[in-house]
């Protein structure tokens, strides 16, 4: 008994000075929050890698969809719990420059960045780190059972070939889904852009709550045609899917990934070293392994399944003008579509 | 004498006195718990996006606009539909279980439950797979799952679980000797049951009909899978929050979504101002006896009713183990190594079990003595009121709006509750509110069937009141004590919308997880964190059943006679 008690207490005894050798090591890491939407998979290496230059400074993830990360953020506005944002949507991170969210940092290696990366401020709001775009994804399978051709224009979309057969997202609900309408007004001009909606509106099978499930469905032959972000598009083509993307001759809507000082901090230093790395080509080397288009010039590399030359394809779109008619876009765009229960008797 | 008496008023009144100060402490706790948190996200309905008061301006905006009409219809249609069909199901289901001898009750009890051991998710995986465009099913919906038939099918096997409790505990407690009444005036079947059974069971049915078409109305998981282009009110309150992160709209939506929970409340308190003890302290619990053609149309229809219920669960748990849906239909385990799909992988399934824990255990106490309280304390009727309408509430708000609201209420500058926010302990407390109406209406329908005669037999004995609250009424109402437990801890497992805006770097739960690994296309590895999930709360049911069963035994032998 004795003995026993004799042993558990040295082994109390000698944990507990194990732990308090151990304890300044520990003491001297930084725990940084970092509210992020980039995909599951990419936060393990990001953290490795970042954290083996940084190696005082530990990455605390807090990664949800585009929406709700933004949600939160806005939400959180008065009492701020991030101390960085790192990959999410440019316009909402722009939204939240505007209304002074953010502390403005410019990292040394931003002017190696393409300018379209950048915020235009000085010193910068945001520094972007990728571009994603909304493309075609068409499943081949089912085209071939349905003997329908394969689109090259958006145009072709508004064929009666495509009855019922394409999901898009809706961008009431969805950024994506609004990048997408955006860049069809820009390219075609306001009148003829409404009129392709008009037209495209008899062959939408469902307007979706989100970005990434239309090339899901389309891969997964829920419909033969979607129109959404192409990272998962190229994902699930990789994973067997039969699936082409295709890219609209008239160009594509895009969107940018951004990282951000969240103003209020209370890790500026740790937060500065994250902004620091995130523009460097370590990182950017990274971004490539999921997004064909990244910040830095002469990063080539491509995931695999991506059409070519997609950085070509970005339609030439004014993000301000994005941002400040999102309002009556959106309202207009819901009184033509989104008000009827369902577009059309089946 | 007369001492005696003036003695023992006072006693009574300084009971009645801790009673009330105890009804206090509840409004109290809700009032934090759910009524600031809500109203701060609903008073942003009155604001601009930059914080400033504009009045009724944007609910003038909402109004003018015609999606808010079709909306509000067709909200009001599915629930409608759903409530009609779920209700005399669940009824026949419950009067399966507590009034005939079929076999094996206890089996279709649980196979009841299931529904509710699933995230929402598992329903629209399950659905899709069954009746979209490359279901096996597909000709039986007319070749379209997505819209209205969608949204009600898997309403249908959401709310089941939900009207079958609460009928459950309606149906369990009846006097027997009503019945041998009934009998002995040689009342036909149909008589006995309209004239006997049904009323005893009236206000389960109500409860359990307002409960279903409230969770319809506020559920937006379902539509934003499988409802298509067919728009409800909760679908607009994601739109304008998650799409747009516009919450003075999200906030006006939210407001207009109380209404069901507010006409819900009145109809309840008509109903309840009618319902009588079942259980009078003379009674003799009714025991069913075999009746084999009863017996055999029962476990027919229950049998049908599971039947459709494993099913969709089956199809889920194939889809778990296919390898790319629906191109390579081999099989394989790798879908539930879930490290390789989420980062935190096990760990979100461990926080998930301990935030259950942590609901059932202090929801359970909170729902249970709240309930005795509101119920048992005399006179003091406006503020017991108020706690039935703040227990109503969390019934009618969508996650969304109650999350959000906690982030507003919690995470303001100079809240003493700041420390709170991004730990477990929110995510405990966050379940326990959202979840808090059905453990209250439970624990409310089987403490109304226990004659207050009890009550007034202890005092006249001079039993203090907690005596007889721990003696006689915990007992006899354990069956349903246990009932909310369960029913937290599942609801806790799978709750998503709520959660996933309070959820810190260390407590992501394992819902939540699910959602994003769904989102990021890797269906098969959802269904099966769903599944684990489901097998996690079906493992827990069980030992509740074995509980139950002991436990029954042992406090509520004066059930048999």
């Amino acid at each position: 008994m004795t003995i026993a008690r004799w042993t558990r207490r040295t082994l109390w005894l000698g944990l507990a000075a194990a732990s308090l050798a151990a304890s300044p090591a520990f003491a001297q890491k930084t725990k940084l929050t970092v509210y992020t939407a980039l995909e599951n998979d990419q936060l393990g290496p990001f953290k490795k890698a970042f954290e083996a230059d940084n190696p005082t400074i530990e990455i605390a993830w807090v990664r949800d969809s585009t929406g709700v990360v933004a949600a939160k953020l806005m939400a959180e506005k008065d009492n701020p719990r991030a101390d960085i944002i790192w990959g999410l949507a440019a316009s909402n991170v722009g939204l939240m420059a505007a209304q002074g969210m953010l502390e403005p940092y410019t990292p040394p290696g931003a002017k190696e960045l393409k300018p379209l990366f950048l915020s235009g401020k000085t010193p910068d709001t945001w520094i972007g780190m990728d571009a994603y775009t909304s493309l075609v994804c068409f499943n081949t399978a089912e085209a071939d059972k349905a003997k329908k051709p394969k689109p090259v224009s958006w145009m072709d979309l508004t064929k009666p070939d495509y009855k019922d057969s394409i999901v898009m997202p809706n961008p009431a609900s969805s950024g994506t889904g609004y990048l997408t309408v955006a860049a069809w007004l820009h390219v075609m001009g306001e009148e003829a852009g409404w009129n392709f909606m008009d037209a495209l509106h008899q062959n939408i099978a469902q307007y979706i709550h989100s970005g990434s499930a239309p090339c899901v469905q389309a891969a997964k032959g829920e419909r033969m045609i979607g129109i959404g972000l192409d990272t998962r598009g190229a994902s699930e083509k990789t994973k067997g899917a039969p699936l082409d993307l295709i890219v609209p001759k008239e160009g594509l809507g895009w969107e940018l990934e951004a990282t951000a000082i969240v103003k209020g901090t209370k890790n500026p230093e740790a937060a500065k070293k994250l902004a620091d790395w995130a523009a460097t080509r370590k990182a950017n080397e990274l971004y490539a392994d999921t997004y064909p288009i990244v910040a830095l010039a002469g990063v080539a590399k491509t995931p695999p399944n991506y059409p070519v030359d997609i950085e070509k394809a970005m339609v030439k779109i004014d993000v301000e003008w994005m941002a400040k008619n999102r309002d009556r876009i959106l309202a207009e765009w819901t009184k033509r579509y989104d008000g009827k229960s369902a577009p059309k008797a089946k | 004498m007369s001492l005696v008496l003036a003695a023992s008023a006072v006693r009574a009144s300084r009971e009645d006195l801790a009673m009330r100060a105890g009804v206090v402490a509840l409004v109290a706790i809700l009032l934090l718990i759910v009524g600031l948190p809500l109203w701060s996200l609903l008073v942003k309905g009155f604001q601009d996006v930059d914080g400033h008061f504009v009045g009724l301006a944007n609910y003038r905006a909402y109004f003018a606009s015609p999606a808010l009409f079709n909306s509000a219809l067709n909200s009001f249609d599915v629930a409608a539909l759903s409530t009609t069909i779920v209700v005399p199901l669940a009824f026949l289901y419950a009067y399966g279980l507590t009034r005939t001898t079929m076999p094996l009750r206890w089996l279709f009890q649980g196979i009841s439950l299931i529904p509710i051991f699933a995230p929402s998710l598992l329903p629209g995986i399950a659905l899709i797979y069954l009746f979209g465009t490359q279901g096996f099913f597909k000709a039986l919906v007319g070749g379209q799952i997505y819209g209205m038939k969608g949204i009600v099918i898997a309403q249908v096997f959401y709310c089941f679980p939900h009207a079958v409790l609460i009928m459950t505990t309606a149906l369990r407690t009846a006097d027997a000797r009503l019945y041998e009444a009934a009998d002995a005036l040689r009342a036909s079947k149909l008589r006995i049951f309209l004239t006997v059974t049904l009323p005893g069971a009236k206000y389960g049915v109500v409860s359990a009909a307002m409960v279903v078409f409230t969770l319809v109305i506020t559920d937006f998981g379902v539509a934003k899978v499988i409802g298509g282009n067919f728009n409800v009110l909760a679908t607009d309150v994601y739109k304008q929050v998650i799409g747009q992160q516009n919450f003075s709209m999200g906030a006006v939506v939210g407001m207009v979504l109380l209404a069901p929970a507010a006409l819900a409340f009145v109809v309840d308190r008509l109903v309840q101002r009618k319902q009588v003890a079942l259980l009078t302290a003379r009674a003799v619990p009714l025991v069913p006896r075999p009746s084999p053609g009863r017996d055999a149309f029962f476990t027919l229809f229950c049998t049908v009713i599971a039947i459709g219920i494993l099913a969709i669960l089956g199809m889920a748990a194939w889809g778990s183990l296919i390898k790319y849906w629906p191109y390579n239909l081999s099989l394989t385990w790798e879908n539930y190594d879930f490290e390789k799909f989420d980062a935190n992988g096990w760990e979100s399934f461990g926080n998930s079990v301990r935030m259950a824990v942590g609901a059932a255990i202090f929801g359970t106490a909170l729902t249970f003595v709240g309930a005795w309280l509101t119920e048992k304390t005399r006179g003091f009727g406006a503020v017991r009121g108020l706690v039935q309408l703040l227990a109503f509430l969390p019934m009618a708000v969508p996650g969304l709006v109650l999350g959000l609201g906690y982030i507003f209420f919690f995470n303001a500058h100079g809240n003493p509750l700041n420390f709170l926010y991004a730990t477990m302990a929110i995510l405990v407390i966050n379940s326990v509110a959202h979840f808090y109406t059905v453990g209250h209406l439970t624990a409310a329908t089987a403490l109304k069937q226990i004659d207050p005669e009890f009550e007034a037999v202890s005092a006249s004995l001079k039993v203090p009141v907690w005596r007889t609250f721990l003696r006689v009424t915990v007992p006899i109402c354990l069956p349903a004590i246990l009932d909310i437990a369960i029913y937290l801890f599942v609801n806790a497992m799978t709750t998503v919308s709520s959660v996933i805006f309070l959820y810190a770097p260390d407590t992501k739960l394992a819902s939540v997880a699910a959602l994003n690994i769904e989102e990021a296309g890797t269906t098969a590895a959802a269904a099966a964190l769903c599944l684990v999930i489901v097998a996690t709360s079906a493992a827990v049911k069980v030992l509740h059943l074995l509980a139950d069963r002991f436990l029954l035994d042992r406090l509520q032998a004066w059930r048999r006679r």
